[in-house]
């Protein structure tokens, strides 16, 4: 079995076709719900939360046989994804793409659920400290994407389950959870 | 049909051309013609057909139900003009002739006691019949039917003495390939007739030295350029080989702008269906365009075509009934294929062969299935192509080149992307892959 880093791919990686765009429709469809359970999969296990066109991304490219995606291919097992809502385009000229193997909304439940077992209702945490702090380590939140994790707490604050505010220092934000 | 039973059937091709004698050339096609015994109401006239006036026979061909009945030019005592009247300006043109018929007026059964005036009655508006009436004169005139007689008895005669001081020979039109043997025949004929005449007295040979010298030379010409068919020449036997293998390839009386008029595409149409058919068999029933132009000219020798000519006549199949048909595939690659041949008999040997090993490990390219299904390379793309529309093939672009896969897709279960079933094509591709990519 083939792996990237720690990742074990499927075994169709290694089928020639998959890294060819293919045109007719019924096949196509299958391939490109093939290419977006890997790209979730693969980022979810990595933790990547942002995927490059034009940057080196080891999942589009097969050394072994020799075959990578053009760029025509990216955009289009992309754009699937997006089209979906498990990505977001970065840019308007689409070449950053945000993959959210859960969606916002899951990552705020995410968090409530952390706060939880945690028992952190009414405690203070910061922003830093969710994604790198002692307390989350091991979790999904473990090195989350700023962006994304200050999009889930907002959305936290509109149900009334979070209070962001201003920290000491400007450069972090702390949240007061209200489960 | 009882209607032309006073006539004598004619046959016809399997596209509903007429099938032609020895030596027969077609000269005239009219479309919308009626023939009636004027003078003998009890004889049903034919109403409506296709006229074919060729160097032996008037053919009247029925399109609808398929028959055919002809007037041998032999039984034509007398053909006369169309009339010039005010009364006639309104009224179909008429050409009238006069033919010897059986006791029982039946035309065409050999000589007979009485004559019957057949009129020809054109009724398609641009018919004209002065020119019908010209051309079927000239025709009369040429006796082109004696003509083979003729060279059946001289035939016999050369074995003997070699060519004998025969009557002056009409020639018949000099078209496709047996117009070219004609021509050849006709050639070394006078050849050796000047030979004969340059031995008969020394002074004949003197004031025929220079002619000699030219024909030696030109004989030794011929000789180095083809000595195969050269060397033919010395048995008649062979010779007759030789020209039956040329006729076979070749069309005696090709469809001509010329003959046919208006009618031109839609009579070279059904002389193509015809012709298509064995080349179409050899071929595995389908077969490139461009190749049946190029087979198609080659038979009709001198009367070549233009490929529009060819286009349109392929197009027109669609309107009468043939047992061919012209396909465009989606990449705009034009064929001709039997109406029989079915697609998914190529799709089973295709499939088969992307289930082979090699093929699941490497993919299979156009030229692997053409030595497969003994096709040309790009005909055999055009099927994998189609292949890969019914959804049995998939591609591969590279920089290796573009090669087809099969179709794993469905096979892949994307709500859990590691499952390999344990039977099946993918884990009989898994295991052939796999060898590939630890190696």
């Amino acid at each position: 079995m083939q792996k990237l880093g720690d990742f074990r791919l499927p075994h169709f990686f290694n089928y020639p076709p998959y890294f060819t765009l293919q045109p007719v429709r019924e096949t196509r469809e299958k391939q490109v719900q093939l290419w977006k359970e890997l790209i979730l999969v693969y980022c979810r296990s990595q933790k990547i939360f942002s995927v490059g066109l034009e940057e080196d991304f080891p999942l589009f490219s097969n050394p072994a046989i020799e075959r990578c995606l053009s760029h025509e291919s990216k955009v289009v097992f992309l754009s699937a994804l997006v089209s979906e809502g498990r990505a977001e385009w970065m840019d308007k000229s689409h070449k950053k793409c945000l993959v959210l193997w859960l969606s916002i909304q899951d990552w705020a439940d995410y968090i409530i659920n952390f706060v939880k077992e945690n028992g952190l209702e009414d405690g203070v945490m910061t922003v830093e400290d969710i994604r790198s702090g002692i307390e989350t380590r091991g979790t999904e939140l473990a090195g989350i994407d700023r962006g994304v994790l200050m999009r889930a707490l907002k959305l936290l604050e509109q149900k009334g389950k979070a209070a962001i505010f201003k920290g000491s220092s400007t450069d972090d934000e702390g949240v007061k959870f209200s489960a | 049909m009882a209607a032309g039973a006073w006539l004598a059937p004619a046959a016809l091709t399997a596209s509903g051309r007429p099938v032609l004698l020895a030596g027969e050339v077609e000269r005239l096609f009219l479309s919308s013609v009626d023939l009636e015994a004027e003078e003998n109401p009890t004889l049903a006239p034919l109403r409506s057909g296709l006229l074919a006036l060729t160097s032996h026979r008037l053919l009247w061909i029925n399109e609808a139900s398929r028959s055919a009945y002809s007037v041998p030019l032999d039984t034509v005592i007398h053909a006369f003009p169309p009339k010039k009247s005010i009364k006639n300006m309104f009224a179909s043109p008429r050409v009238r002739i006069q033919v010897s018929a059986s006791q029982e007026g039946k035309v065409g059964g050999g000589r007979g006691a009485t004559s019957l005036v057949i009129t020809i009655v054109l009724r398609g508006g641009k018919n004209d019949p002065e020119s019908f009436y010209g051309r079927l004169w000239e025709v009369l005139k040429s006796r082109s039917w004696e003509v083979e007689e003729l060279k059946e008895k001289e035939n016999l005669q050369m074995q003997g003495l070699g060519a004998g001081e025969g009557p002056s020979r009409v020639r018949t039109a000099v078209v496709g390939v047996s117009g070219i043997l004609r021509k050849e025949q006709e050639m070394w004929e006078s050849t050796d007739k000047s030979l004969q005449e340059a031995f008969h007295d020394l002074n004949a040979l003197m004031s025929k030295a220079k002619e000699m010298v030219a024909l030696a030379e030109k004989m030794r010409q011929k000789l180095l350029s083809g000595s195969a068919a050269q060397a033919n020449d010395e048995e008649l036997g062979s010779k007759q080989e030789m020209q039956d293998w040329l006729l076979s390839v070749g069309i005696v009386s090709p469809v001509t702008k010329e003959s046919a008029g208006a009618l031109y595409h839609q009579q070279l149409c059904r002389q193509l269906a015809d012709f298509v058919k064995l080349p179409l068999e050899k071929a595995g029933g389908m077969i490139a365009l461009i190749d049946v132009y190029c087979l198609f000219n080659r038979a009709r020798g001198t009367e070549l075509i233009s490929p529009e000519d060819l286009l349109q006549a392929c197009a027109i199949w669609e309107k009468y009934e043939v047992p061919v048909m012209l396909r465009k595939f989606d990449s705009g690659v034009m064929v001709i294929q039997n109406k029989a041949q079915s697609d998914e008999e190529i799709f089973t040997k295709i499939a088969d062969l992307s289930q082979k090993p090699d093929s699941l490990k490497m993919g299979i390219s156009p030229s692997d299935a053409a030595l497969t299904l003994g096709i040309a390379p790009a005909l055999a793309k055009e099927h994998l192509l189609n292949a890969e529309g019914k959804g049995l093939l998939c591609r591969d672009v590279s920089p290796d080149g573009f090669r087809f896969y099969v179709n794993l897709f469905k096979e892949f279960d994307p709500n859990d992307i590691y499952l390999v079933k344990d039977e099946g094509l993918y884990k009989a591709w898994e295991s052939t892959a796999a060898t590939v990519v630890t190696s």
